[in-house]
């Protein structure tokens, strides 16, 4: 981990199918930013600098640091670009939950991918009388111009190279990206070592309820409920209250936010430490603490999630173990 | 596949330690014969089956899962059986969400008396697996979407109209 020649080491960040949100969040911490800049040299970050693709292919193997790579792999050029970034980069990080999990470009597995171009170019609310679709090629009197080519699913980054490390949340919360970079340096300047490779950083290792406030009692559900249903009560467990809150088993980090705020966990930290798959641990959860042995009634109480598989793999469908619904993957 | 040959589909059974495992093992001394297409997992308990193991075992090319368990009100750890039942229950529905079949998971409470039961149960899911087809998770004509380098895929039709100028 040292710079070559006195130089500073070479910073990257880029995104594939995602927001931008992660992009904001790493501008979010504020005066910090400056440290980036006064320890990195910052050579490949499509949002924020003008770089060209070739630009990086022109680079010698290995020579970029650290590389945040956030988004999910849907095409043809997010997955060139990962596996040319993984090449140039020592250090590769899934930076955010879609790199690292899917997050809510992945719920787009629930679909077949011609259904989703379907949806984005021939409904009600596109205007589109011809029918007219993108082509992925199309010649020119200038010759070919092509745009890239959308994959049958969404896949994390880690399904298509090798990942250092694992920076969960959407977006990460910027005291953890803070606290990150305050790491790397403290490794540029040999004042720290560098975690295992494959260790999830920037976030806990606990669960949501760890380090969420609210009272907690033995638990017994009659009824699931909206939020927007119920006054809710400030100092008692959401889950209790019959709030489908996924707490239970997604990863801690973010200092339980939306439960302090009144709102249910929807598990943008992804899985804790420890779970497989992270809607099948919900899916233990919530059924231990429903309150009934009757068949007919159990039924009548999850007809209170009118979605499971939306709220339990929400943020976690394309790094969950089925990784895809079954439309998505048998039309391909 | 050949279209001529019978589908035998793999299936996953969970049994718990106490009730239904020895009616497992009650039908294999009985000598009760049921077709050998049930791999079985033995358990302490129903109330040990964690849901991850139905998808592990769907994700792996299982074309169904049996999970079974003592009749409700003796189970041997009072009612760890229940929470089986509940969760049977949110893995068929969360199951309908991915487009499969809420019948290819079974539910089926087995005394250690009921190795009978047991086999006819098993004989009977069995056919209702073969009947729906196989699962084969992530797989279709040969091609993984989860591994390796996806296929050169076009999303959508051909426009029927040219492209305007």
């Amino acid at each position: 981990m040292t710079a070559p020649n006195g130089k500073k080491p070479k910073f990257a960040m880029y995104w594939a199918a995602s927001c931008g949100g992660c992009e904001i969040a790493v501008l979010n911490i504020h005066e910090k930013i400056l440290d980036v800049d006064a320890n990195f040299e910052v050579v490949f970050w499509p949002v924020a600098m003008d770089a060209k693709y070739k630009d990086v292919e022109a680079m010698e193997d290995g020579s970029i640091l650290l590389t945040l790579f956030n988004g999910g792999i849907r095409n043809d050029e997010n997955e060139h670009i990962a596996r040319l970034l993984r090449r140039k980069s020592q250090i590769l990080v899934a930076f955010g939950s879609c790199a690292c999990e899917g997050c809510i470009p992945g719920l787009a597995n629930f679909s077949p991918a011609g259904e989703i171009v379907h949806t984005a170019f021939n409904t009600v609310s596109t205007d589109n009388p011809h029918q007219i679709y993108p082509r992925t090629s199309f010649d020119v009197p200038e010759g070919e111009i092509t745009i890239p080519k959308i994959y049958p699913t969404l896949r994390t980054l880690d399904q298509v190279v090798d990942v250092d490390y694992y920076m969960p949340g959407c977006p990460p919360e910027s005291h953890q990206i803070a606290a990150v970079i305050d790491l790397v340096i403290q490794v540029l300047q040999g004042k720290a070592e560098l975690p295992p490779k494959g260790a999830t950083i920037g976030a806990g290792d606990s669960t949501v309820c760890d380090e969420c406030t609210r009272k907690r009692n033995v638990k017994t559900i009659k009824s699931f409920h909206r939020i927007y249903d119920l006054d809710i009560d400030p100092e008692l467990c959401l889950l209790e209250q019959g709030i489908p809150c996924n707490g239970p088993a997604t990863r801690s980090g973010c200092n339980a936010r939306c439960v302090s705020a009144g709102a249910q966990c929807i598990g943008c930290y992804g899985p804790a430490e420890g779970v497989v798959d992270y809607g099948a641990r919900l899916i233990a959860a919530f059924a231990s603490v429903i309150d009934s042995n009757d068949p007919e009634e159990i039924e009548a109480i999850l007809d209170g999630i009118p979605d499971p598989a939306g709220q339990f793999y929400r943020f976690n469908l394309a790094g969950s173990l089925l990784k895809a619904a079954k439309p998505a993957w048998e039309k391909a | 596949m050949n279209n001529n040959e019978i589908f035998e589909p793999t299936i996953i059974g969970f049994t718990c330690n106490w009730c239904s495992y020895r009616a497992a093992d009650l039908a294999g001394t009985a000598r009760i014969k049921y077709p050998p297409n049930i791999r079985l997992i033995r358990l302490m308990c129903s109330g040990r089956l964690d849901p991850t193991f139905v998808f592990k075992a769907l994700a792996s090319g299982a074309d169904g899962v049996m999970i079974t368990g003592c009749h409700p009100g003796e189970c041997h750890y009072l009612e760890q059986n229940y929470k089986a039942l509940r969760r049977f229950h949110l893995i068929r529905r969360t199951l309908k969400g991915f487009g499969v079949e809420p019948g290819r998971v079974k539910l089926v409470w087995a005394s250690a008396a009921e190795g009978a039961k047991f086999a006819s149960e098993t004989a009977v899911f069995i056919e209702e697996i073969r009947a729906l087809g196989p699962l084969h998770w992530g797989k279709s004509n040969g091609y993984t979407p989860f591994g390796g380098k996806p296929p050169e895929f076009e999303p959508a039709p051909e426009s029927p109209e040219e492209v305007p100028a």
